[in-house]
């Protein structure tokens, strides 16, 4: 599947070793499992492409699951007395609408985007620790079935997504959906932990030459910012969850307010991981834009440094205003002054943002493509949320708001209006690079607006709801209290279901965009460079061949793709294209590089991750089961420990290397 | 030697990076700040619920601090002992990296040890894990510190096994020194829970 260096099999290294030893016989267990073209390479790669594709894939199927849980919850809301779920239900749905959305669906679809987009960005082969990065992958999906088969097992966690205690007691809440809300959390934490250290290592360390951090694509940049507060933000939720987690299970009294426990400590850990999620789940696609804005308006991102910077000021900063979301619970004044004033400040850095988006079109030969008209979609809506938040950092006005639907408005402007939005422009944008066919821009046209329209009357109105009162999580509304005229809720309650119906069709044009984007014949095969881009990803193949790249670019300018096109007329100063794609890609592969080596596939990220939710229901229901769960995650980390450096050499093609070069050798185009 | 095993596998550490840290280094060092963290929270929940005991006994009633100082300068000399580890493996001494890799592990289960009796004798004076805010967050910091002493005492003997087998593959000494890295920090915030659980009056 991929150039890769035939091992040698009679190295004699200083220190006269011995010879014949071949390297998938010297160390380990198992042999590593050898290149397929079936659904099994799927199941033991290590590619982070093929990764970011399984993220995408599992992810977006996340969507749709919590995107159906939303439905219900504005059926139930959508006239007085509603009957389709039990309050009990309606507490479980809401919990679960929030969970999924926040680490099943936008986390992980950042992961794809980051995983699949940042060694090409920074021309790297391979990202830093492969094995590491399945792991990842697996174990954030069994995470997520795990947390999702709670429905079956006697239902779902019922707190709420940010799962206050002391509610969260067994007291409370005694069904096991708590139980399995934790160690889902713990299991996706730790696919987010070492998805931060991987990628934050491939970042700073397997930069092209040249490709210094200050040429970096944007992307690269809000992705490394994100790592960094998943990285520093994750054991902090781990603390918390563990804490919740001894008291259900083994009694211990954190959250016992009857044994003097403050309570508020769980909202403190909560939010000090709780607020630089909010940045975790929106830089990526503040990235996503600032590459689809400048591509679409044939200009330069205007201030890049600027935009680099002030994504990682928010990544400070956002360290220092957790406790806003705890007006309401009497930290004190000289608190709420300072989170007060820090919120206000925070706004600082994504206001410039917006500016330099905003300045990045100005005057700019804009193009009206789908993936452009989602990043305005992102720049427009997100400033609307944006501004609802600063009315957040006013503490007095906050109080008022706190858990109100005016609440729910505000992050659903800049999660789905934000964050989605952001995602949805880098579907159209990169779909080219990944699958080589161009999404339908006029599918895609009707996706965006419906997507629009049904995200503003479903969202818009909640404030006029949250501002009459109408609490956050209140499952049923009664006709009598209704309240009159323009304010009357349950008008705007019809508005905001109607809305997000319109929404759900926006959505599924866009699973029909793909399904026919790929079953039709008409569609044809994609240009190599559809957009007439300015990154490093668009100077190879579409899709990428295993190794990335043939031979690894020297980078020169910001932009490098951009500059090897583009070239200024030394007389008339006007930009003049030097080069197509094509010929920039048929420069840089004269020369391919030899030795290549990829990393070979491995069995045991999948079986390693596996034994994490077993462990879980082992805690949950059989401490014998926890045993074997133990067990098998010992074994198997002591396989991956002592697996073989490459994989046999029926991996190899051709099966020894003729004499006078033939080192490399392509098996098949990755399909 | 175990040199003769490195074929070009997935070994990326030996290659050229942009820092110069190998990747493996540099993934243990951003590892190791995460770890900052967890136990910042963990410190942070005993901190705040250390005086808060409703039930059983007070700190001050049941802490024995010369046993505990013992135990602290045992497991700061285990790093001591880790250096000389990493120092013999930098030479290539493979007698002597594994005796004092041994060593580590020997004053790192003697810690742990420690650890068992104490709360063996703090649970028959009367703190449960269950008993006070006090027990469950002394019991959580202290035991999270424990289970990680504990990991790194099975990295220990792991390579122990793997530098008297040569299975070792590529940089052996950096292999034993990314051990030695876990093994300081666990150490250093052994330093900051002793000052600030058992040093500290409440």
């Amino acid at each position: 599947m991929a150039i890769i260096e035939r091992p040698s099999t009679e190295i004699a290294v200083a220190g006269g070793a011995t010879v014949g030893v071949k390297p998938s016989e010297a160390l380990g267990v198992f042999k590593r499992p050898a290149a397929s073209n079936s659904w099994r390479d799927w199941i033991v790669t290590v590619d982070h492409k093929k990764l970011g594709i399984m993220y995408g894939v599992a992810a977006f199927a996340f969507f749709i699951i919590g995107g159906v849980e939303a439905l219900l919850i504005r059926l139930q809301l959508m006239g007085p007395d509603g009957k389709v779920l039990s309050a009990d239900q309606y507490n479980q749905m809401f919990t679960m609408h929030a969970t999924t959305m926040v680490f099943l669906f936008v986390m992980p679809m950042v992961s794809a985007f980051a995983n699949y987009f940042i060694p090409l960005q920074i021309g790297a082969r391979d990202v830093a620790f492969p094995r590491i990065n399945a792991f990842g992958f697996w174990c954030w999906l069994f995470g997520g079935i795990f947390l999702n088969t709670s429905w079956f097992l006697g239902g779902a966690a019922d707190g709420g997504w940010f799962m206050y205690a002391p509610n969260s007691s067994t007291l409370f809440s005694p069904s096991h959906g708590v139980d399995f809300w934790v160690l889902g959390l713990q299991i996706t934490g730790i696919a987010s932990l070492t998805g931060a250290i991987n990628l934050i290592v491939t970042v700073l360390n397997m930069r092209a030459p040249g490709m210094k951090l200050m040429r970096m694509p944007i992307f690269t940049w809000m992705a490394l910012v994100v790592q960094f507060l998943l990285l520093f933000a994750m054991p902090v939720i781990t603390v918390a969850l563990f804490l919740l987690s001894f008291q259900r299970t083994f009694d211990a009294t954190f959250f016992d307010v009857a044994a003097g426990a403050d309570p508020l400590l769980w909202q403190h850990l909560f939010w000090i991981f709780g607020h630089p999620e909010v940045y975790i789940l929106i830089l990526p696609s503040f990235g996503i834009v600032s590459e689809v804005i400048p591509v679409f308006s044939k200009k330069p991102l205007f201030g890049y440094p600027i935009v680099a910077m002030s994504g990682a000021a928010i990544g400070f900063v956002g360290w220092g205003v957790w406790a806003h979301h705890m007006f309401a619970s009497g930290l004190g004044p000289v608190s709420v002054a300072v989170f007060s004033m820090a919120t206000m400040a925070i706004a600082v850095p994504t206001g410039v943002k917006i500016v330099n988006w905003v300045m990045t079109m100005w005057g700019g030969k804009l193009k009206f493509s789908v993936a452009m008209l989602f990043a305005i979609g992102l720049v427009v809506q997100f400033t609307i949320g944006g501004l609802s938040g600063v009315t957040h950092s006013v503490a007095p006005s906050d109080t008022q708001q706190t858990d109100t639907y005016y609440i729910v408005a505000h992050f659903h402007y800049v999660l789905f209006g934000g964050a989605i939005f952001g995602l949805f422009a880098g579907f159209y944008y990169w779909w080219p690079k990944m699958f080589r066919k161009q999404l339908n821009e006029g599918l895609g046209q009707w996706n965006f607006w419906l997507m629009v329209i049904g995200m503003n009357m479903t969202f818009g109105p909640m404030h006029i709801l949250g501002l009459q009162g109408q609490p956050r999580r209140m499952g049923v509304w009664t006709e009598a209290r209704a309240g009159e005229g323009f304010f009357n809720i349950g008008f705007w309650n019809m508005i905001a279901s109607i809305g997000s119906l319109i929404l759900a069709v926006g959505v599924l044009l866009f699973i029909i965009n793909i399904v026919y984007t790929h079953k039709s014949k008409r569609v044809p095969i994609a240009p190599l460079d559809p957009w007439d881009a300015r990154s490093l990803e668009w100077m190879t193949s579409s899709p990428p061949a295993e190794h990335n790249f043939d031979a690894i670019p020297a980078i020169n300018h910001l932009d490098e793709f951009f500059h090897r096109k583009y070239a200024e007329d030394p007389t008339t100063h006007e930009i003049k294209q030097v080069a197509t794609a094509e010929e920039v890609l048929a420069d840089m592969n004269a020369h391919p590089d030899e030795h290549i080596h990829m990393p070979s596939r491995s069995y045991w990220p999948i079986l390693v991750a596996l034994a994490l939710p077993i462990i879980c229901y082992g805690l949950i229901y059989n401490r014998l089961l926890m045993a074997v769960g133990a067990a098998f995650l010992l074994l198997t980390m002591f396989g991956w420990a002592m697996e073989p450096s490459t994989a046999p050499d029926d991996d190899f093609d051709p099966p020894a290397p003729s004499e006078g070069g033939g080192h490399t050798k392509e098996l098949a185009p990755l399909g | 030697m175990a040199d003769t095993v490195v074929a070009h596998g997935a070994d990326h550490g030996a290659h050229h990076t942009t820092t110069g840290l190998s990747n493996n280094k540099l993934g243990m060092w951003v590892f190791l700040g995460s770890e900052c963290l967890l136990f910042g929270g963990l410190i942070s929940t005993y901190m705040l619920y250390r005086g808060r005991a409703n039930a059983g006994p007070q700190p001050d009633q049941i802490y024995d601090i010369p046993f505990t100082s013992v135990s602290s300068f045992v497991l700061l000399m285990s790093s001591l002992t880790m250096v000389l580890a990493v120092s013999a493996a930098n030479r290539k001494d493979d007698r002597n990296t594994n005796l004092w890799l041994t060593v580590t592990a020997v004053l790192g289960a003697t810690f742990v040890g420690g650890q068992v009796y104490e709360f063996t004798a703090f649970y028959r004076e009367g703190l449960g894990f269950t008993t006070s805010l006090f027990g469950s967050s002394f019991y959580t910091l202290t035991g999270f510190h424990g289970v990680h002493v504990t990991v790194g005492i099975i990295m220990l003997m792991a390579l122990v096994g793997m530098v008297r087998r040569n299975r070792i593959p590529g940089s052996k000494a950096e292999t034993v020194e990314l051990v030695g890295l876990y093994w300081h920090f666990v150490d250093i915030i052994w330093i900051v829970i002793f000052t600030l659980v058992y040093l500290i009056p409440s």
